[in-house]
């Protein structure tokens, strides 16, 4: 009784704090305190966690380190602060995908002005670092697509049959059915995709280098971009089961073959069978 | 013959058959029919073979595809097409190339023969064409070759498109261009090809119909026909010594011309299967199953395709609209005045030739090239019209192997259309009176021999020798082409007859001094231009020549 009694007073209490007519707004301080508390705190954790990543793996100042390549290799023709000049475009916003792209195939810095930059062996000083650092100095400057991680490019996890499929409908109008490349207009080409590796792929796909069209993620989505790896490194490696593939490129080679080597083979046979030669007597 | 008798078994038999068909007579008559020896000769043969095991390996691919164009879902055995839709056709072409023993090897036989079966007529049709044996009595025979290379492109493009594919499908995507393009009927045309909309579900089995029955069938006939009239009008031979209009040199049938074209059907055979085992062809699972929406670069027809390709390619854009109606010229004149051109030319040169030079007379030995210089100088114009159709088919591979820009192919190639022939003609001519001023000097003044003899007062001269028996037969074999002369009419008044003074006429006479009559005479000793000089004969019968000069 006496625990109802007291129990039954400290409802009462509560009870009437409820009701009492500042409750409201001292509800509401509460929550706004607890809610900003909570994300200050949590952004913080985050924040000092990013900052340790940065320093643990050396890339706390990749965008200062980023910003040194860039002046060394690239300024003379994208501009010292990446704003583009008459020989080369404003790299603003082009992402450190497109760094990666460009500079880890080789394609930049460029050799010469010509209608396309073509794949070549990449610039001595290019190594992962300095393809990372850049990349990081072009995305401080105004975002774009990220370099891919190694899961979305992972051929093995992709479904090669529809990847087939999207390949068909996407790229092979340029790159040919392998991706044995294919011709543009006025000296463009599509190039070959041999020697691509998978993470070039997908950073060709999202950003769109050159001639190409940008495929981005809500046209293919990034399951449907590994599904395409998959077939484009399937089929690259995939051995020719009906003997020399004659580069791939389809009934130009073939023909050539048949009278390089048939007609000119069976001509030389037609040349020996008669070569004894009957005389009238 | 014989003094041995022959055994009771052989004669038997052989005596069964003889009374009720009479094959004994038949075949003395025709075994020892003699056959004149000349490589170029054999050409031919490699399309006859080629089609003979067209029709073997055919006839095992047809065992297993299906003309459908049924939708089903892939479940073979290739790995990067599972559980792809496509149509049976394509399903049922990979199933023969994975799932079939031998399959693939037949496949790829079957398009090597195809593409030498090609080839092998362009050669002999060559052969034939710059050696003049289409003249007067074989004019028929020429005409039953180029009816046979119409029907083997249209049998190339039906079959090349059965599978399927997607490249195969660009193939019909530009048929189906070509037939609406069509003034009038060509909306009709596309849709009874077709059973409606492109791509429809009809032209696979339709195209399988005239693939494997209509057109091998016309073919065989034609091919038959071709042999039993080349049979019964004799071989023609080259000129050469004891070689008359009238007689044939060469070795019989039976047995060294069975003998040679046995081994010349092994030869073809071996070459068709090497390159079916060593060299892919049309790899249709990389192609994937055919979308009207998809379509790849590279996409090139058969090499026999490409020329009608190229003139596509270069033709610019140009369409002509006319109260509602469309003339798309940019279709219409590649898809029909280059094939036009070729296979009508080829078709008519016969008649053309014979009614510019006059000659109704019989030809069995045929001419060198080089002494028909305005026939050859034409053939090398034709083929250069041709290659650059050919060549520009395939601009594409040419831009991207090359590094060079696809424009300019293409800007190049309208230039080299109307001017390579030209050039082609020019340098022809020049290069085969090159040549008869050559065969001119052997006869004049003999051959090189390499000894060099020491005049008495200190000259040096090479002493040259009169030329091999036979190869003086051979270009002695040379005789003049015939000109309509202005009094063609028969009088000696030399007032040309009527016909030949209208314009017409006219142009016929101009054109037959131009073409026919000698231009660089074999006899003329000394005669011959500006090569005179050099052939200042020292010494006796101008057979020893000056080294000093």
């Amino acid at each position: 009784m006496e625990f109802n009694k007291e129990s039954g007073i400290s409802v009462n209490r509560i009870t009437a704090g409820r009701r009492h007519p500042l409750a409201r707004y001292a509800v509401l301080l509460l929550a706004l305190a607890l809610i900003g508390g909570v994300y200050t705190v949590a952004l913080t954790v985050s924040s000092s966690r990013q900052a340790d990543a940065a320093i643990a793996s050396g890339r706390a100042d990749d965008v200062a380190e980023g910003k040194k390549l860039f002046e060394q290799s690239c300024a003379s023709c994208h501009g010292r602060n990446a704003e583009g000049t008459a020989s080369g475009p404003t790299l603003i916003g082009v992402g450190a995908a497109s760094v990666d792209f460009q500079v880890s195939s080789g394609r930049m810095p460029l050799a010469n002005p010509g209608a396309q930059a073509p794949r070549k062996p990449p610039a001595p000083w290019v190594n992962e670092d300095t393809v990372r650092q850049l990349g990081a100095y072009i995305q401080s400057l105004g975002g774009g697509p990220a370099v891919p991680t190694a899961e979305q490019v992972d051929a093995a996890k992709g479904d090669k049959s529809k990847g087939g499929e999207l390949f068909r409908a996407n790229c092979i109008q340029c790159h040919n059915f392998v991706g044995s490349g294919g011709a543009l207009t006025q000296g463009k080409y599509a190039p070959p995709l041999h020697e691509a590796t998978e993470k070039q792929i997908y950073e060709a796909m999202i950003t769109g280098p050159q001639a190409m069209p940008v495929f981005n993620d809500s046209i293919i989505t990034p399951e449907q971009k590994r599904d395409m790896i998959a077939y484009i490194v399937g089929v690259r490696e995939e051995p020719n089961p009906g003997g020399a593939g004659l580069g791939r490129i389809g009934p130009v080679t073939e023909g050539l073959v048949a009278w390089v080597v048939g007609l000119s083979l069976l001509s030389l046979a037609a040349i020996w069978i008669t070569a004894k030669r009957r005389q009238a007597k | 013959m014989s003094t041995q008798p022959v055994p009771k078994p052989v004669a038997g038999a052989s005596g069964f058959v003889d009374d009720r068909i009479g094959a004994g007579n038949f075949l003395r008559r025709n075994l020892r029919k003699i056959f004149p020896d000349h490589w170029s000769f054999l050409l031919g043969e490699i399309a006859l073979y080629s089609f003979i095991i067209l029709l073997l390996t055919g006839t095992f691919l047809t065992f297993f595809f299906k003309p459908s164009m049924g939708h089903v879902e892939y479940t073979g055995s290739y790995g990067p097409l599972q559980g792809v839709m496509m149509s049976e056709a394509y399903a049922s072409s990979l199933g023969i190339s994975f799932d079939v023993r031998g399959g693939l090897l037949m496949r790829q036989m079957h398009h090597w023969a195809a593409l030498l079966f090609i080839g092998g007529m362009m050669v002999h049709a060559l052969r034939v064409f710059f050696t003049g044996a289409y003249r007067k009595p074989r004019e028929l025979n020429w005409i039953i070759g180029v009816l046979l290379l119409t029907l083997a492109l249209a049998e190339g493009l039906t079959g090349y498109s059965l599978p399927d594919d997607l490249l195969s499908g660009a193939g019909l995507r530009i048929t189906e261009g070509v037939a609406i393009s069509l003034p009038l009927v060509g909306t009709w045309i596309t849709f009874f090809l077709f059973g409606g909309e492109y791509p429809g579900e009809d032209v696979i089995s339709r195209f399988y119909s005239l693939h494997i029955l209509l057109i091998p069938g016309i073919l065989l006939a034609l091919i038959s026909a071709h042999m039993i009239l080349m049979w019964v009008q004799k071989h023609t031979q080259m000129p050469g010594k004891g070689r008359t209009n009238e007689n044939v040199v060469g070795a019989p049938f039976y047995p060294a011309f069975m003998v040679k074209a046995g081994a010349y059907f092994m030869f073809t055979f071996g070459v068709i299967a090497l390159l079916g085992t060593f060299a892919q062809i049309n790899p249709i699972w990389l192609f994937g199953p055919y979308t009207p929406a998809d379509i790849s670069a590279g996409s090139q027809p058969d090499f026999y395709m490409g020329f009608l390709e190229g003139s596509l390619r270069l033709m610019p854009a140009w369409e002509i609209n006319v109260l509602g109606f469309t003339l798309p010229m940019s279709v219409l004149i590649p898809a029909l005045v280059p094939m036009g051109i070729v296979m009508t030319g080829l078709a008519l040169y016969p008649f053309i030739e014979q009614w510019v030079t006059g000659d109704r007379r019989e030809h069995h030995i045929v001419d060198r090239p080089r002494n028909n210089p305005h026939r050859t100088s034409i053939g090398m114009a034709a083929i250069t019209f041709y290659g650059v159709l050919w060549l520009l088919g395939a601009n594409d591979e040419i831009s991207s192997v090359f590094h060079v820009s696809l424009n300019w192919t293409t800007y190049v190639g309208r230039v080299l259309i109307f001017v390579g022939p030209a050039i082609a003609y020019y340098v022809t001519y020049r290069i085969c009176l090159g040549l008869q001023r050559a065969d001119a000097a052997v006869i004049g003044h003999g051959v090189e021999s390499g000894v060099i003899k020491r005049l008495p007062h200190g000259e040096y001269i090479e002493v040259h020798v009169s030329p091999n028996e036979a190869i003086e037969a051979h270009m002695r074999g040379k005789e003049p082409i015939p000109v309509v002369t202005g009094g063609g009419g028969g009088d000696d008044d030399g007032i040309p007859s009527k016909a030949m003074r209208s314009p017409l006429g006219k142009l016929r006479t101009k054109m037959s001094a131009a073409y026919g009559g000698e231009k660089i005479p074999l006899d003329d000793g000394h005669g011959h231009g500006e090569g005179h000089e050099e052939h200042t004969a020292v010494g006796q019968g101008g057979d020893e020549k000056s080294l000093t000069h």
